[in-house]
């Protein structure tokens, strides 16, 4: 147990998720009551494919401990490519990251269905128990 | 509170004159935050009166309040007041998923001349207090960060409305089988002109070739005649035979296609149309040599098998032999493990019982063995697997993981060894003068129409609809819709009723004249446009940029007609020159600010 836990430190999240495909999974969570930490928020955009490195950058900067992207991967209606898309997107972020001393760790990608709710939950709980041990962004960033 | 709306005598204004610099910050917005107790659904874990409080000293915010169902007539006409009696210019709701009541309160915005692009539903239902309810604490705190960050996507929300383009009341019809040709006489019949375009030189596709069919036995071949005659009387409708589209240009309800005609001469047809239905059909499984027997003499398909049944009469005959014994192997070429054709293809069942059925009235000394994995004959076509076990049929399961396999005996007739679940997992050897594979469909390759259309295709290579239940027959591609076994297997009857399915949704989007797209588009700001325009014209699989020439200028444009709104543009330009409504870049940031809650960036 790191000493982070010890002193109550709770990582909070950002999860970007997609208007049809992840978002609606991350809803059937929240409709069958499944828990997850009350520090993960969820910001919904059309296509993971359209989400901006700077964007991931921005979250980090203002002192959220984890980005989760909910990409729609091989679901996605709108862009044959997107999963390709959307780690070409990680692979920018994690080299703005890189050069802000961020550890790599606090930013994670999955492709979410939109009745993923039991995997949503598991990453989310999994994503928070590595934050925790990383501590907060501060720490790292200083 | 003033009555006064212009910002720069409001209270708001006021108190927020320190942030005057930066337009996302400053006071010159009044908007409207309602908080939803749901009942009790969000205001037994989430403390609605400390979000609403929290709310409160927000910058732009004058009216934060509970309500406890916002989604009550009631409330909705106080939330019509409040907008009307406070000025207000932007709205959040903090309640359910927008997928429930996002249209509901973009309603009550319009009722009360607030444009419904300054509403932002924030999601406390589903993604906060119904996922929390072990942590009321967390659960206020999350409410108050993303109730902030819904305002902070109102405060730099500008006014949009809906992109209105006239229609052409005309749809092109892609496919003259039989869910193509009834969908092309219910558009003629709904007051659509109709061009069908079939690539074969004749109407019909598949059913034309078959026989009597379940439940009245009028043949396949009957039915498209009517179908055919049924068109012909209408001169709303041109059929162009041997025909392929090869482009398509132009936006939505406006679409510019180019069919080539082949001929003694091929030639290129223009044609003019405001929707485009796409029924294409399948293809049926072609099964590899060797798989269950398949290249022996006498091991058949479905589809030989059907015709060699139609195109006879009495006993049934092959190669010269009276064929004494059928064995029928199902799902070949469907259900398969994971990376085949995983799906079952719905009509095989039915078609071999009936088939079967066909040949056991001509010749009640047949034996027929169907060697199956489960017979899916549902709904009306369980009354034909009944009727076929009572002539006699023997219906024998075989398990997943073995197979039967089919072999040529000495005397030149078939053995199908089969392992029969139901007798204690025996193996059995059948003797069989015919084999018969129950082959499924599989979808057709039809990569030029899939590239001229941007067609989504699903990962079983069937092309995709926006939703499997409640739009079956719209694609992502505005104004083209799927029919037919081309999105599916599907049986004759499911193929109709898709078709006329596509005929109701090119009516409801060409007979009013025009259409109203949503504005939710990429933009470019042509000021920081560098010009490069390669990489985001790459970007787009619609097309929807081009690059264009502005005061001696060359820059990239946006047609708002023909954007997605995926945004997959949005990352890909170097200047950072292109934004999505509704999720620009400024409201991005923004949000995050506001959900971060934290005084001093730490980076």
């Amino acid at each position: 147990m790191s000493t982070a836990t010890a002193t109550g430190f709770k990582p909070r999240i950002l999860v970007f998720s997609t208007n049809n495909i992840s978002d609606p999974g991350i809803d059937l969570a929240g409709s069958r009551h499944m828990h997850y930490p009350a520090q993960v928020s969820t910001m919904n955009v059309p296509c993971s494919s359209g989400l901006k490195p700077g964007w991931i950058l921005h979250a980090f900067e203002q002192g959220l401990d984890g980005v989760f992207i909910g990409s729609d991967g091989d679901e996605c209606a709108l862009l044959d490519d997107c999963g390709k898309r959307t780690g070409q997107i990680i692979t920018q972020a994690q080299e703005l990251m890189k050069a802000k001393g961020i550890a790599p760790q606090r930013l994670k990608m999955a492709a979410l269905c939109s009745v993923c709710a039991e995997p949503f939950v598991g990453y989310m709980r999994e994503f928070s128990a590595t934050l925790t041990d990383l501590g907060p962004i501060t720490a790292v960033a200083s | 509170m003033s009555e006064q709306p212009d910002a720069s005598t409001s209270e708001q204004a006021d108190a927020g004159t320190s942030e005057q610099a930066d337009p996302g910050k400053s006071g010159d917005r009044r908007i409207g935050v309602f908080i939803c107790h749901c009942g009790g659904n969000i205001s037994d874990y989430v403390d609605v009166a400390k979000v609403r409080d929290a709310l409160k000293d927000e910058p732009d915010v004058v009216v934060s309040e509970t309500t406890l169902f916002a989604c009550s007539d009631g409330t909705q006409q106080e939330m019509v007041a409040a907008i009307q009696e406070k000025k207000l210019d932007g709205l959040v709701v903090a309640s359910c998923s927008p997928k429930l009541h996002q249209i509901t309160f973009q309603g009550v915005s319009k009722r009360a001349d607030l444009n419904p692009y300054s509403y932002t539903q924030v999601n406390v239902r589903e993604q906060c207090s119904w996922a929390h309810t072990d942590d009321h604490e967390g659960a206020t705190e999350k409410a108050i960060g993303l109730v902030r960050a819904g305002v902070a996507k109102t405060r730099l929300s500008t006014p949009l409305e809906p992109l209105v383009v006239k229609t052409l009341p005309k749809t092109m019809v892609v496919g003259g089988g039989v869910a193509g040709l009834r969908a092309a006489v219910g558009l003629a019949d709904i007051g659509l002109g109709v061009v069908i375009v079939e690539r074969a030189s004749a109407l019909g596709g598949w059913v034309a070739e078959l026989g009597p069919m379940y439940p009245n036995e009028h043949s396949g071949r009957e039915q498209i005649d009517f179908l055919i005659a049924e068109v012909a009387k209408r001169p709303s409708i041109t059929v162009l035979t041997d025909a392929e589209l090869v482009s398509k240009s132009g936006s939505f309800g406006n679409y510019i296609t180019e069919v080539r005609v082949k001929g003694s001469h091929s030639q290129m047809v223009t044609a003019e149309v405001g929707t485009i239905v796409v029924a294409t059909g399948f293809d049926t499984y072609e099964p590899e040599v060797g798989e269950f027997g398949y290249g022996i003499d006498g091991v058949v398909t479905l589809p030989e098998f059907t015709k060699l049944v139609d195109s006879s009469k009495g006993p049934l005959i092959y190669k010269g032999k009276q064929v004494r014994t059928i064995a029928y192997v199902y799902c070949v070429g469907n259900r398969q493990p994971a990376g085949g054709n995983e799906y079952c293809s719905k009509f095989c069942c039915a078609a071999t019982v009936h088939a079967s059925l066909k040949i056991a009235k001509r010749d009640s000394e047949l034996r027929q063995y169907h060697l199956h994995r489960d017979i899916r004959t549902y709904g009306k076509f369980e009354l034909m697997y009944s009727e076929s076990r009572e002539r006699g049929s023997v219906y024998m399961k075989f398990p997943d993981e073995t197979p039967p396999s089919v072999a040529k005996m000495a005397d030149g007739r078939l053995a199908v060894t089969v392992v029969d679940t139901q007798t204690g997992n025996e193996e059995l050897t059948l003797p069989a003068d015919l084999v018969v594979l129950v082959t499924g469909m599989v979808p057709r390759q039809n990569q030029g129409l899939t590239s001229v259309l941007k067609l989504p295709v699903g990962v079983d290579g069937f092309y995709n609809e926006i939703h499997p239940k409640l739009r079956p027959v719209e694609t992502v591609v505005a104004g083209v819709m799927i029919a037919g076994a081309c999105q599916s297997p599907k049986t004759l009857s499911e193929s109709v009723a898709s078709g006329l399915a596509a005929v109701t949704q090119s009516a409801g989007i060409l007979l009013k004249g025009f259409a109203e797209l949503d504005p939710l588009v990429a933009t470019v700001d042509i000021a920081a446009c560098a010009g490069c325009t390669d990489t985001c014209l790459a970007s787009c699989p619609y097309d929807a940029i081009t690059a264009v020439d502005t005061d001696g200028r060359k820059v990239a444009e946006i047609s708002a007609a023909v954007c997605k709104g995926c945004g997959g543009c949005v990352p890909v330009c170097p200047e950072d020159a292109i934004d999505l409504l509704g999720y620009t870049d400024a409201q991005m940031r923004a949000s995050i600010d506001s959900l971060s809650l934290v005084k001093e960036p730490v980076a």
